[in-house]
């Protein structure tokens, strides 16, 4: 909302500093987003209200001319004029030389010097909008009003500071003037002036010429109509242009401007028909019929659907109620008679149709937020008063009025006790009596504990007592309110297993090396086509309303986001790349929410460092990812198994699942390289996921402590001949289960010379240890071979000579 | 020397100058063995004594003990000066140039959203609150309705919303959670007062992006619910998070604004920590930085949650991780967060 100070000033005075009302309003919830200053840098001496005495064809060129212009000095100054609408008896914004102007060609500031142009000389300007920096308007001078006094100083005359304020969407009252001067005179000690609306009518009675029928009342609440005979249609009034342009709308006639005028003054749109366009005299305010069709103002021929209000004449359309007029019906200068309406409409069906026929306007805009019934009369009266006196009308008796069901005025009983309670101060019955007064409430104390508060109409917004706590805060100002600290019991903690096992593995990962980065959950399905099988594809969640198909589909894995991070980053580095993620990814479910899982997943790439840090020539593999996951395993008190498996996307024989408790918790593998090249990694690329939640289970809650051995553990090697295709851990994890061994360790694997083909050898550091005694060299010799001799039988296993 | 057949004095002169020559361990340990030990020069000469004259036996023992004693403090102070030396030797060799690069142990860090969150999270946990978190894909109920946003309430327009391709009777009733203020409604229909929860969490808006605007952002969800909880609650909780993440001298100013779910309205703004309040690009030339939205939790929803309302009253509060990374960073553009560039990341 643009708000002209010099405007609202008709309605409440204002002896602040633009910024200081501004300040004030935006405390109090009204947020000034900026001040545009009109006329901030015109000269008071050199630029001034002028009259043109004459208008004389110049010597030596057709298209200028030479005015005579009287700007309140002794002698008045003839200048050349270029503008084709310049006539004798206008008032004019005229500058001398030395006054600095927008230069209409280059559009930046240039100080106006006397010149001799075609032989004549010439030492000042008739301006354009353009040059005063109005507007972009060069096509002409631009005309003051009549009234204009000579050698004012145009800053005077026509300076103003515009507020541009940021209205909250529960406070239509707000998107008009007189709604911000209640405002601004609550917040400045003083009281507003409202507009006049008593005006002249004739005998004839408006009811005998037209009928009203609200045929839907559930989308339509009142409809104020007044007929106006005569009127000439003709420019408006130059002040109510000013205002109009420095609000930000655009002149068109005296009857469509007064219109909007009254909009912005009182916040109600209103609309002018020719009458002698509505057949019968009758307004029907009813649904669309099925198929009905109205060629709008801007020449459209709109399709209606049935959940659209529409204004009817006896039989067609002839307005989308709220929205737009029908062209049919359009004030045009062959209008004798107007019909002008201000009505209620239900908000929440004006912006669905505006919506669906993608014209929002500022009418439609203050209709969406809910208005006033009562503010419908009001605003018929202010038209119909203006039309009558500025634009020739004579209006007939009396207004149309159908209320079907008139609006109880709002009554609250607001207790001290409930504003103390929310606000946290006991204020004083003058304080709440004075800021509630100030906007327009009524306001009768009940001692010692009872407020009778009356709502003002045109605060639709307020309707339980705390409201009304808002309403004497934001007044009295909310640095008045006290500081206190939060008292009472601390609430106990609810547990958030997940969360926490999920920062855990967050952690873990970072100090093992790897960097965390954050990805759109929303992506492409080309993205997702890419790491997913086919069957999982079609099943994918998207949004139906995207920003663009960059963020469309709704993730299940984060493999392909990490993938197209990694990619991006791969070229900033030769060294080791090791990025994870840990975020939700959403499974869909049958007309349910998705269910939605705790995922990380790491990615590693690139080449190991060497002692200075330099990428070395040795390749990061699979065990590298696999010590990443493991670290994470490790953080969460969790060991997993690794088994040999297939992924889709991933390399067979170099894939593994996980692990954990009873449950497949994660896999980690080689991305396989038709997958890393559709990302555009060309290189050995190892992946790993982990889902969290699948994970929770087998982390153990609390570590139960084992007391420190007292006896020295005794370490041999033992080197074993296995089959080519036997896996390492099950070797390992035969020998763990000896009562004695506390630790395995492989540290060596070998095929080649000195060993059969179809053979490998795997060396294996184990240790023995005994909670009860020192084992002597007989007992882990033992040990041993009762381990070997289950090796043989299981798993086929010799020890190497 | 002509009063016995034992020489000390050569005996002496001999052990000092050989004990002067020793260079190494090796040599000191012979010189000991030869002139101290069992079968040595000097317990030689102790041992012929028993030939002597008692009165010469007691003078030479005597002499040769002195003399035993000079030589073993003698042996004592060469081993300590060779042990010196070599130290020093071996100190000379193995010198390094302590400039050289460090063996790097790879360091990770954690995204920059990921450590302000936790910040954040953890102040309010400090201050005795819990965390909670709730679903990214909500239901129309949950994200709109219990937070009294009814399907055409104008205020919905506040908030682009992504709705999920579902339809059910006409409507799309899943969307991408355009705040983390559902929770609050989550939260309350599974706990009692007095509660203090404070919810983290992805959130979505159907918004076009610049360097201020982002589609996904992070907001952290506050809320305290109980007996005798007013705005001044609020003002109080509020500032003294704002000095705890912003520093003890920063200023604050609340005023009214305009959220459904709370009545009273508040918007909470920092002094800018830029200018100082002065006015600087920052905060675009007003001295103050919103950086967050709260209020007195909308006594409707406390009703509909089965609390007695005309008892217990709340407050809420939401604000969001990047626009308070972004400013204590001076980054200059929001969407660097999740381009995620290393150069970037890694600086934090």
């Amino acid at each position: 909302m643009r708000v002209s100070l010099k405007w609202l000033a008709e309605y409440v005075d204002i002896d602040l500093p633009p910024e200081e009302i501004g300040h004030r309003l935006t405390m109090a919830g009204l947020e000034m987003e900026r001040i545009e200053r009109i006329g901030a840098g015109w000269d008071e001496e050199l630029i001034t209200v002028g009259s043109v005495v004459s208008v004389e064809p110049h010597p030596n060129a057709d298209r200028l001319r030479l005015a005579t212009v009287d700007y309140g000095a002794d002698e008045p100054l003839t200048v050349v004029c270029a503008a084709p609408n310049v006539e004798a008896g206008q008032k004019i914004a005229f500058a001398r030389a030395g006054a600095t102007l927008i230069d209409a060609r280059s559009g930046e500031s240039a100080v106006l010097k006397p010149a001799k142009i075609r032989g004549v000389e010439s030492s000042g300007m008739v301006c354009s909008e353009q040059e005063l920096g109005l507007s972009e308007e060069h096509e002409g001078i631009l005309v003051l009003a009549d009234d204009a006094p000579v050698g004012t100083p145009l800053a005077q005359y026509l300076g103003d500071s515009v507020l541009d304020l940021d209205v909250t969407p529960n406070r239509p009252d707000w998107l008009s003037m007189v709604g911000v001067a209640r405002e601004v005179a609550a917040l400045t000690g003083t009281t507003v002036r409202e507009p006049e609306h008593t005006y002249e009518e004739l005998d004839e009675p408006a009811p005998a010429k037209v009928w009203v029928d609200i045929a839907d009342p559930d989308l339509c609440f009142r409809y104020v109509a007044s007929l106006i005979e005569g009127v000439e249609l003709g420019p408006s009034p130059a002040w109510m242009q000013e205002r109009l342009t420095a609000a930000g709308m655009r002149p068109i006639n005296n009857v469509v401007d007064i219109t909007n005028y009254v909009m912005l003054e009182l916040g109600q749109p209103l609309h002018a028909f020719d009458f002698s366009n509505v057949g019968g005299g009758k307004i029907v305010v009813r649904r669309a019929k099925k198929g009905e069709e109205l060629v709008t103002l801007d020449g459209e021929k709109r399709k209606l659907t049935t959940d659209m209000l529409v204004i009817a004449d006896e039989k067609d359309a002839i307005a989308l109620a709220g929205v737009m007029g029908g062209a049919g019906s359009e004030i045009t200068d062959k209008t004798q008679t107007i019909l002008l309406e201000s009505a209620t409409f239900y908000g929440h069906n004006v912006r669905r149709t505006a919506a669906q026929l993608k014209s929002r306007s500022e009418a439609s805009t203050r209709f969406e937020k809910g208005l006033s019934p009562e503010l419908a009369m009001v605003a018929a009266q202010r038209a119909t008063k203006l039309l009558v006196e500025l634009a020739g009308g004579r209006a007939l008796h009396g207004l149309v009025d159908s209320y079907p069901e008139p609006v109880k005025e709002k009554h609250l009983d607001v207790t001290r006790k409930r504003l103390e309670q929310v606000l946290g101060i006991d204020l004083p019955t003058s304080a709440v009596r004075g800021a509630l007064t100030s906007l327009g409430f009524g306001c009768k104390w009940e001692p010692p504990e009872h407020y009778q508060v009356r709502v003002p109409y045109w605060r639709t917004d307020v309707d339980i007592p705390d409201d009304i706590a808002e309403e004497v805060a934001r007044i009295i100002g909310y640095d008045k309110i006290p500081t206190k600290s939060l008292g009472g019991d601390v609430p106990p903690a609810a547990p958030q297993p997940l969360r926490d096992l999920r920062e855990r593995l967050r952690d873990a990962l970072v100090a093992a090396g790897m960097q965390e980065i954050i990805t759109y959950s929303l992506t492409t399905l080309d993205e997702l086509s890419r790491v997913l099988p086919e069957d999982q594809i079609s099943a994918l969640l998207k949004v139906v309303n995207p920003l663009s198909a960059e963020h469309e589909y709704l993730r299940p894995v984060l493999r392909g986001s990490v993938l197209k991070t990694l990619a991006a980053n791969v070229r900033h580095t030769d060294g080791e790349t090791a990025l994870f993620e840990a975020s939700r990814v959403y499974l869909p479910r049958e007309d349910e929410l998705p269910i939605e899982q705790e995922h990380v997943v790491g990615v590693v790439a690139g080449r190991r460092e060497d002692r200075w840090g330099r990428a070395s020539d040795e390749p990061v593999d699979f065990f590298d990812a696999k010590g990443y996951i493991e670290a994470a395993l490790r953080a969460a008190g969790v060991v997993g198994t690794f088994s040999a498996a297939e992924e889709h996307g991933l390399l067979p024989g170099r894939t593994a699942t996980v692990q954990a408790g009873n449950e497949t918790v994660g896999v980690v593998g080689q991305v396989h390289p038709d997958v890393a090249a559709s990302f555009g990694l060309d290189q050995d690329v190892y992946l790993f996921e982990l889902v969290v939640d699948y994970l929770l289970p087998a982390v153990e809650e609390g570590v139960d402590y084992k007391p420190l051995l007292r006896f020295p553990p005794v370490v041999q090697d033992i080197a074993l001949l296995v089959d080519l295709t036997q896996t390492a851990e099950e070797v390992a994890a035969l020998i763990r289960q000896h009562e004695l061994v506390r630790r395995v360790q492989l540290f060596d694997v070998y095929e080649g010379e000195g060993v059969p083909a179809d053979k490998k050898s795997l060396a294996f550091s184990v240790t023995y240890q005994s909670d009860e005694k020192t084992l002597t060299d007989k007992e882990v010799a033992k040990a041993q071979a009762s381990i070997l001799t289950r090796l043989h039988a299981e798993l086929n296993a010799e020890l190497r000579g | 020397m002509a009063a016995g057949i034992v020489d000390l004095d050569a005996i002496a002169s001999t052990a000092r100058s050989e004990l002067d020559a020793a260079s190494d361990e090796a040599e000191l340990e012979a010189w000991r063995v030869t002139h101290l030990g069992r079968k040595g020069t000097l317990t030689s000469v102790l041992r012929q004594l028993g030939g002597l004259e008692i009165e010469e036996r007691r003078r030479v023992g005597s002499e040769a003990n002195v003399l035993k004693g000079e030589l073993e403090a003698a042996f004592e102070a060469k081993r300590d000066d060779l042990k010196g030396q070599k130290l020093a030797a071996t100190m000379l060799e193995g010198q390094i140039d302590v400039t050289l690069p460090a063996r790097k142990k790879r360091v990770g860090r954690l995204h920059p959203i990921t450590q302000t969150t936790r910040e954040i999270v953890d102040i309010f946990v400090s201050m005795g609150f819990s965390v909670a978190e709730g679903p990214e894909v909500e239901t129309d109920y949950y994200n709109f309705e219990a937070l009294l946003l009814d399907r055409d309430h104008p205020a919905r327009d506040m908030q682009d919303t992504l709705y999920i391709d579902y339809e059910r009777d006409g409507q799309y009733p899943f969307m991408m959670r355009t705040h983390t203020s559902p929770n609050q409604v989550r939260f309350m229909e599974e706990h009692k007062p007095p509660i203090r929860v404070v919810v983290p969490g992805k959130c979505y808006r159907n918004e076009a992006t610049d360097p201020t605007h982002e589609w996904m952002i992070t907001q952290i969800e506050v809320l305290a619910v109980d007996e005798g909880i007013s705005l001044a609650d609020l003002k109080g909780t509020l500032f003294e998070f704002a000095k705890r993440m912003f520093g003890q001298d920063r200023r604050v100013r609340f005023r009214c604004d305009y959220f459904p779910y709370v009545e009273p309205g508040v918007d909470m703004a920092i002094d800018c920590f830029i200018c100082g309040g002065d006015g600087c690009r920052t905060c675009h030339q007003e001295g103050w930085i919103e950086i967050m939205g709260a209020g007195m939790v909308h006594p409707e929803i406390l009703s509909n949650m089965g609390y007695d309302a005309e008892r217990v009253t709340g407050f809420a509060a939401g604000m969001g991780a990047e626009r308070i990374a972004l400013l204590r960073h001076g980054i200059e553009d929001i969407r660097r967060f999740y381009q995620n560039d290393l150069r970037f990341l890694e600086q934090f």
